[in-house]
């Protein structure tokens, strides 16, 4: 996985609390046995009318937004099911970054593992972050995961806190599996102290 | 140093401790299932790793499978999700309790009923109602895919310790209010992040009183209250259930299991970062009404109104809800048709379950406009109940008897919930479109559910159910 460094682009505002994973990406789309291609089926009931026409009023949906790759939304964003299927439609669409006042637990650990940057910021700073947004848009935000900041196009900065272990594991787009495995002989000592069975 | 139980499971497992890093947890069971796991492998095989500790793993198909003619699945992705964890798990040696076994099941079911969920366990699975382990004394939560495959290569995981949160229910349930009741109450009260990056510890009279399906219960539908896990300190009750399962240990080494696992309750005065304390009298056979499971009331309540808006977040919220659950406000929660109802999920699908709901269908109908379907949650629950003769108490009442497995709970089979029609559901989330496009679902007990099979609308269950046989069947103890 590429390393996440800085990273500028357009913000999508989502101005919805409680966001969960069946509506970032319904039941039907988990059936399938690979990673990509989940991002046509993001926020799909939103998206899309029953007949299959898109649905104008839905945030992502009006042509400003189209291009974005960050989402700027509410409280406990990605709660519900730890369909992992969630980032994985995130990603695919374009999206790098997630802003928001709250994340869910396993969602926020899924985004990380799948090089997406979620953070979090205050309901204030997220209103003021907003200052310049037109419509649902926001057209430029610069985020720098090593100064731990976020730039908007008033060049007003906002801090915000991130785990130093997760940080350096996103900043090196390190291989999870691959660090862990060279705790081996620490596993195996545990193992053998503990009769695991 | 006084420890609260959380502190002695994640304290127990620690492989590596290091400043400013999470701590590498070891894992001592992972459940797998076949919606989650099959990119974890593939990650495996892409890069040529094994499963390091494949008798740690035990893998059961439940979330994509039918529950009639089980064995015929026609819809071509499902079956090769089923046929793939087949071959996942015969190329790396995982024991699998398939379609034709008589210990599949619901993963959260068959995890308990099977003696492979333990006290003193670390238990993860890539489904978020992992939770429902803790109700052993087991650390126990839901994990993605990536970490699936984490576990597999390493049976570790890096994990923050969460914060620690003693909820504490005293007092005595009132009749007709079961353990399903107690966690709508405290996810309508106190919000669906309240739990946020938290462990909760489920304690007080209430929760010894409870037996271990209850708990089980209550702590399944804790991730609602956005928890990372929850867990209740193992008692007599928890030793009781776990004796002479398949896979617990036996004779001497139960004894000797049972000795240790007393010690793993939290001791007087440990410290937890945020204490909740709960006067269980207070508590009413509740419903959810909206697209939250804190939009929940108790039965005799009505649905909130624009007007009763404090704020203009909270304004927009209620009306998304209201319209998607077709109402306009101010109706009365008994005044609400249902068309369907399902009594299962890995919330309220056990023996217990079963039978107290049993109790107030028996001799009377499914009303004729209402589709009412039970799926035990597992083989062995079904083999159960049929030796009850509770399936011919549902079938003469008007239910369909189904095969086990997730079913509508989240519809991933044929059995959904069509659009703009009602189900009252003994499952555990009710977001919009969770058991179909459309689908309005309503949270609630299994007795509250088969209530509202009788009458083809929300009613409540006191009013059908005879005062006697309520009091003795909630401590039924299985």
């Amino acid at each position: 996985m590429p390393g996440f460094k800085t990273y500028s682009g357009s913000a999508a505002v989502l101005d919805r609390d409680h966001v969960d994973t069946d509506q970032i990406i319904p039941k039907q789309f988990l059936k399938k046995i690979d990673k990509a291609g989940y991002g046509e089926f993001l926020f799909f009931d939103w998206r899309y009318h029953s007949n299959g026409e898109e649905n104008e009023d839905f945030e992502l949906n009006s042509p400003e937004t189209k291009e974005v790759s960050i989402l700027v939304t509410g409280k406990n964003f990605g709660c519900g099911s730890s369909r992992e299927h969630a980032p994985w439609a995130l990603k695919d669409y374009g999206f790098q970054v997630i802003i928001a006042e709250s994340f869910a637990d396993i969602f926020f650990n899924n985004c990380v593992k799948n090089g997406i940057l979620p953070i979090r910021l205050s309901k204030d700073e997220l209103r003021n972050l907003q200052s310049e947004r037109a419509g649902n848009l926001i057209r430029t935000l610069r985020v720098d995961l090593e100064q731990q900041l976020v730039e908007n196009e008033t060049k007003e900065v906002f801090r915000f806190e991130f785990d130093p272990y997760w940080k350096k594991m996103l900043l090196n787009g390190w291989d999870e599996i691959s660090v862990t495995l060279q705790q081996e002989a620490l596993i195996k000592e545990y193992e053998d102290e503990r009769i695991v069975n | 140093m006084s420890k609260t139980i959380i502190d002695k499971l994640w304290d127990s497992h620690i492989v590596v401790e290091e400043e400013n890093k999470p701590d590498l947890l070891y894992i001592d069971l992972h459940l797998i299932h076949e919606v989650t796991s099959p990119q974890a492998f593939a990650g495996l095989r892409e890069k040529n790793r094994t499963v390091r500790r494949p008798e740690l793993c035990f893998a059961t198909m439940d979330h994509n499978i039918p529950t009639v003619d089980r064995f015929n699945i026609k819809d071509e992705t499902s079956r090769l999700q089923v046929q793939t964890l087949e071959k996942n798990c015969a190329e790396f040696g995982i024991q699998l309790e398939g379609l034709n076994s008589e210990q599949q099941g619901i993963v959260h079911v068959i995890g308990p009923e099977l003696g492979l969920t333990l006290p003193g366990k670390t238990i993860v699975c890539g489904d978020s109602h992992t939770s429902t382990h803790g109700a052993f004394g087991a650390l126990s939560f839901g994990i993605g895919t990536s970490e699936v495959e984490h576990v597999l290569a390493t049976q570790t995981l890096w994990q923050n310790k969460p914060k620690q949160m003693n909820v504490k229910i005293e007092g005595e349930l009132g009749f007709g209010v079961t353990a399903k009741d107690v966690i709508l109450w405290f996810i309508a009260k106190y919000g669906t992040n309240v739990g946020t990056g938290h462990i909760i510890e489920f304690s007080g009279s209430t929760v010894r009183k409870f037996s271990m399906e209850e708990r089980m219960t209550l702590c399944n539908m804790s991730i609602e209250a956005g928890a990372k896990a929850s867990v209740v300190s193992p008692d007599e009750v928890t030793f009781s259930y776990i004796s002479g399962k398949r896979y617990a240990p036996k004779n001497q080494d139960f004894l000797e299991s049972c000795k240790r696992w007393r010690e793993l309750a939290s001791d007087e005065n440990a410290r937890f970062d945020q204490t909740i304390e709960i006067d269980a009298s207070e508590i009413e056979p509740m419903v959810t009404w909206g697209t939250t499971p804190s939009m929940c009331l108790p039965i005799s309540g009505v649905i909130p109104a624009e007007e009763n808006s404090s704020s203009i977040e909270e304004k927009q919220s209620l009306l998304n809800a209201l319209h998607y659950m077709g109402f306009k406000g101010n109706e009365k929660i008994e005044h609400i048709p249902v068309q369907h109802v399902f009594i299962g999920s890995c919330t309220n699908s056990r023996l217990s379950d079963l039978l107290q709901a049993s109790k107030v269908v028996e001799g009377r109908n499914v009303h004729p406009e209402v589709r009412a379907i039970v799926v035990p949650g597992s083989q062995a629950v079904k083999k159960e109940a049929e030796n009850l003769g509770l399936h011919q108490i549902f079938i003469d009442a008007g239910f369909e008897w189904r095969e086990s497995g997730c079913s509508m709970c989240l519809g991933m089979n044929d059995d959904i919930v069509p659009e703009g029609e009602r189900c009252a559901s003994t499952s555990n989330r009710n977001f919009a479109g969770r058991q179909g496009k459309g689908a309005r679902t309503h949270l609630v007990s299994p007795i509250m559910a088969a209530a509202a099979a009788l009458n083809g609308k929300f009613t409540d269950v006191r009013s059908i159910l005879p005062k006697k046989e309520q009091e003795v069947d909630r401590y039924a103890g299985v």
